[in-house]
């Protein structure tokens, strides 16, 4: 029996390079960013992955439809993720996959980690593209035991496409966003049979078509359900679930836990950044700029969630930001980091880009929003308390909603969902 | 099985827990040839695989008791031995807090009762002292007292290094070893287990929560009987350790000590644990009602909580019985030591506990010689107390991202007499799939490394 390695006192890493843009995340964002900054003319622009392999989440979900805006036809999303690694890598980015970043620093800089030591990179401006992840069965407080087969969608498409290994044969579903019927397809692929899709709300949150699939696959819905507990020991072995009519066991070996998407936003906590409480990402401007102007965020870390063509959009325009940034010719960021923010009334979860500057040609063009619940009433941007935009409306929390930007430097800017304002009839 | 034929030892250590880990240890330590044996695939796969990583004092122990004893005497050991193991130490402290007037009426007699089991070191506080103290805490609080010698530990690592050093010094360990009989010759015992028939001149039950059943097989009846006591946890994430410097105490009842607030040497917030009576030995559900309680109990106490994510929850089964102190068997004419009924000091006492057992059996046992030179194995470090392996070149990436857990630990986990056996197992060495995402971007990594490792693989077998 050997001792275990002892590792040096902690302290900074040695090693210390440079870049001109580091890019956090190889995925749809980072990589159509990547390919942006080096045909804008960015000398060195270097795209750190943790994971073995780029590419981000599209790697492991192995159905179209993706890529149409992107390159012109409809591919699987490991064909897409490989084709943003190819043109990144083209276009003369450098990709350094499993390498994690372990800190961000003021400068700016990032420590990163990999089998090669720990090492400082050096820049002229970072951007941040971490994505999402799903909330998992610990953050929703599911009772019962903690057998094995219990899995975010993430994880059963990496295990099942990425490993070849088959977590389950019969699971439910818990959820129904579009990623549950994502997580439905992977599993008919792999002749994984789920006995139930099980929706806590009162109908599917994918719209249609993707709320048809259920049925037409023969597998029941169950809505106003939740999983109340979960069964078994090494495996599991059944599921308590709370239906309207009263609880019933489900007979099944698995629970696929999909969405309810968190930005991926670790590093934040621990650095100089402002974090957005509503997102759970970083504090950005209508440029996709941090409390530290030399940072920058894209893609699903800002709003969680959106589609792989909307990140690789907003990577792209971030990044003409980020030139704009390096050449001095970005507005300049408000100078009250708290005068600068717009304020939010009512049911709201988020509104992004929360930090006013004067707009220009904004990379983020309008405001993105999201109820906390569901509510009727009067969503407007006020301005000094009068309203520039607004509507009526019925709104859900699992829809986005938008309003255009606020002028800057016009006033106190809040934005207010009034349920008791409007006239909804 | 082990091939044919009986292998004989000096002494046999029933359950590979904390308890019997610290057993075998301070056995192998005297020069005994020590066998531990685990029902289980894996160690610490009972009552020590759930707890709330204190070190105590024993400050509110029974004065007197064997608990109050053994605590003292674990503490006073933990401190001289955790560093030669690479054992981490969290000199954190703990307040005792008051939040009412009857509860603060209670605080004196507490204070004496710590004295009285020979913790001199507390200090009465008022609500003002607490609140400069705690600048988080929520307001409300009446008074209270600090009690420095409370610390945090790895609950995992520790009973591993334990266990480590004894088999660095002699000591087998056998698991998915049962034990399904007991035979005295009137020179040695006769084991019946999962792994064949074993010899052992001395046996030492720390079976946790079976301990009234493996008793009564050695001694034809228990002279108690577990009653498993349920204790859920909900663990926050890691910006929120910032939110506390010391481990929050309740004023304890007579039934536990109540719900903790503290940080734990991985960087994440506990609160926990509920105590619910319970029957079944084997799973510990967690409930939902009950951990929303806990949230909304830990936002009570720390209100800023509120804005912080869980990361795991969890559940503990405390081997408690009909009455409240430790049961302890020592028969010396057929060297059968029960230690039963460690039922939440497990961790803080189990050093101690290791003493008392071995000074009861070595005085039947003349002729063992202590270790002139021992051989003292270092664990890995996976606390955030000192520098972890992915600071270190070399360690093929990391593999877990959210608790930076890397290939190379994941791999020296699993190799080895003591390497892990099961996903959980690999988890309690090594902290992969434990932290903020649960395995969503690290789970097809991990089935591709352990394929072939664990008693219950990851993917299903078969076609």
């Amino acid at each position: 029996m050997t001792d275990a390695p002892r590792p040096p006192a902690a302290s900074g890493p040695a090693v210390v390079e440079t870049a001109d843009v580091v890019i956090v995340g190889a995925g749809p964002a980072g990589l159509s960013a990547a390919v942006t900054l080096r045909r804008m003319g960015v000398e060195r622009v270097v795209v750190l992955d943790r994971e073995a392999t780029p590419g981000g989440i599209p790697r492991h979900c192995a159905h179209p439809p993706y890529g149409l805006r992107e390159f012109g036809w409809i591919m699987t999303g490991p064909t897409y993720a490989r084709r943003l690694v190819a043109a990144a890598r083209a276009a003369g980015a450098e990709i350094r996959a499993a390498t994690t970043v372990t800190a961000l620093r003021p400068g700016p800089a990032v420590e990163v980690t990999s089998d090669a030591g720990r090492a400082t990179i050096r820049a002229r401006a970072v951007l941040l593209a971490t994505g999402v992840r799903e909330s998992t069965r610990a953050q929703r407080l599911i009772g019962g035991t903690r057998p094995g087969g219990v899995l975010s969608t993430g994880a059963l498409q990496g295990m099942v496409h990425l490993a070849g290994v088959l977590p389950f044969r019969r699971p439910a579903i818990l959820g129904s966003e579009m990623v549950a019927f994502s997580a439905l397809m992977t599993c008919r692929a792999h002749d994984i049979r789920p006995v139930a899709m099980i929706e806590p709300g009162a109908r599917t949150v994918a719209r249609w078509p993707a709320a048809l699939l259920p049925r037409a696959l023969g597998i029941p819905l169950m809505l106003n359900t939740t999983v109340a507990a979960i069964e078994g020991g090494a495996r599991v072995e059944g599921l308590c679930v709370q239906t309207p009519r009263g609880p019933r066991r489900l007979a099944a070996d698995g629970l696929i836990v999909s969405g309810g998407f968190r930005p991926e936003g670790a590093l934040l906590p621990g650095s100089h950044l402002t974090r957005d409480p509503g997102t759970g990402g970083p504090e950005v401007d209508p440029h996709g700029r941090l409390s530290d102007p030399a940072f920058f965020a894209a893609g699903n870390l800002l709003h969680p969630v959106e589609t792989a063509g909307w990140c690789w959009n907003e990577g792209r325009r971030v990044a003409r930001s980020i030139v704009l940034g390096l050449r001095g010719a970005l507005p300049l960021p408000a100078p009250d980091p708290a005068g600068g923010r717009i304020a939010l009334r009512g049911p709201l979860a988020y509104v992004t880009p929360r930090r006013i500057c004067a707009p220009g040609d904004a990379a983020l063009d309008r405001l993105i929003l999201r109820m906390a619940r569901p509510a009727r009433g009067r969503l407007s941007l006020r301005v000094d308390g009068h309203e520039i935009a607004g509507s009526t409306l019925d709104a859900r929390p699992e829809r986005r909603l938008f309003l255009p930007l606020p002028p800057a430097g016009h006033g106190a800017v809040e934005v207010v969902f009034d349920e008791d304002g409007g006239d909804t009839g | 099985m082990r091939g044919v034929g009986m292998e004989s030892f000096d002494a046999a250590v029933i359950g590979a827990g904390v308890v019997g880990c610290a057993a075998a240890r301070r056995l192998a330590l005297c020069g005994a040839r020590v066998v531990v044996l685990e029902a289980a695939a894996d160690i610490l796969d009972g009552a020590s695989k759930g707890n709330s990583a204190i070190l105590h004092t024993g400050f509110d122990a029974p004065p007197g008791s064997l608990e109050a004893a053994c605590i003292a005497a674990g503490h006073t050991e933990y401190l001289e031995i955790h560093e030669r193991l690479g054992l981490p130490l969290d000199r954190a402290g703990a307040l005792v807090l008051a939040w009412s007037q009857d509860e603060a009426a209670r605080l004196p007699a507490l204070m004496d009762k710590a004295r009285a089991n020979g913790v001199a070191t507390i200090e009465p506080l008022t609500g003002a002292a607490i609140r400069a103290l705690e600048p988080e805490l929520a307001p409300g609080v009446v008074a209270g007292f600090r009690v420095p010698g409370e610390y945090l530990i790895d609950p995992w690592s520790t009973p591993l290094a334990y266990l480590r050093q004894a088999l660095a010094n002699g000591a087998q360990l056998w698991r998915s070893c049962a034990v399904t009989g007991a035979r005295w010759d009137g020179k040695i015992w006769h084991l019946d287990t999962a792994q064949g028939p074993v010899g052992a001149r001395a046996v030492i039950a720390a079976a946790g929560l079976w301990g009234d059943r493996v008793e009564a097989m050695f001694t034809g009846q228990a002279t108690f009987t577990i009653r498993p006591r349920k204790g859920q946890f909900v663990v926050f994430d890691k910006p929120a350790a910032g939110l506390v410097r010391h481990i929050l105490l309740p004023v304890p009842t007579e039934v536990t000590k109540g719900i903790v607030v503290c940080r734990t040497v991985f960087g994440n917030l506990l609160v926990g644990p509920t105590a619910e009576e319970q029957e079944g030995r084997r799973h510990a559900p967690l409930d939902t009602a009950t951990l929303g309680r806990l949230r909304t109990l830990g936002e009570a106490i720390l209100p800023a909580l509120a804005d912080h994510e869980v990361t795991a929850v969890y559940a503990g089964l405390r081997p408690a019985s009909e009455r409240p102190e430790y049961r302890i068997t020592w028969d010396a004419d057929r060297r059968f030591l029960g230690l039963g009924a460690i039922r939440s000091t497990g961790l803080s006492a189990a050093l101690g506990l290791a003493r008392h057992a071995a000074e009861l059996i070595a005085a039947t046992e003349p002729g063992w010689r202590a270790l002139p030179e021992p051989a003292w194995p270092r664990v890995p470090n996976i606390s955030e107390g000192a520098a972890r392996d992915w600071q270190c070149p070399g360690h093929g990436g990391i593999l877990c991202h959210c608790e930076l857990v890397t290939r190379r630990e994941v791999e020296a986990a699993l190799d080895g007499p003591l390497g892990a056996r099961t996903l959980a197992g690999l988890k309690r060495r090594t902290r992969v799939t434990m932290g903020r995402c649960q395995g969503f971007y690290c789970s097809e990594a991990l089935a591709r490394l352990t394929e072939g490792r664990l008693t219950e693989p990851m993917g299903l077998t078969g076609d």
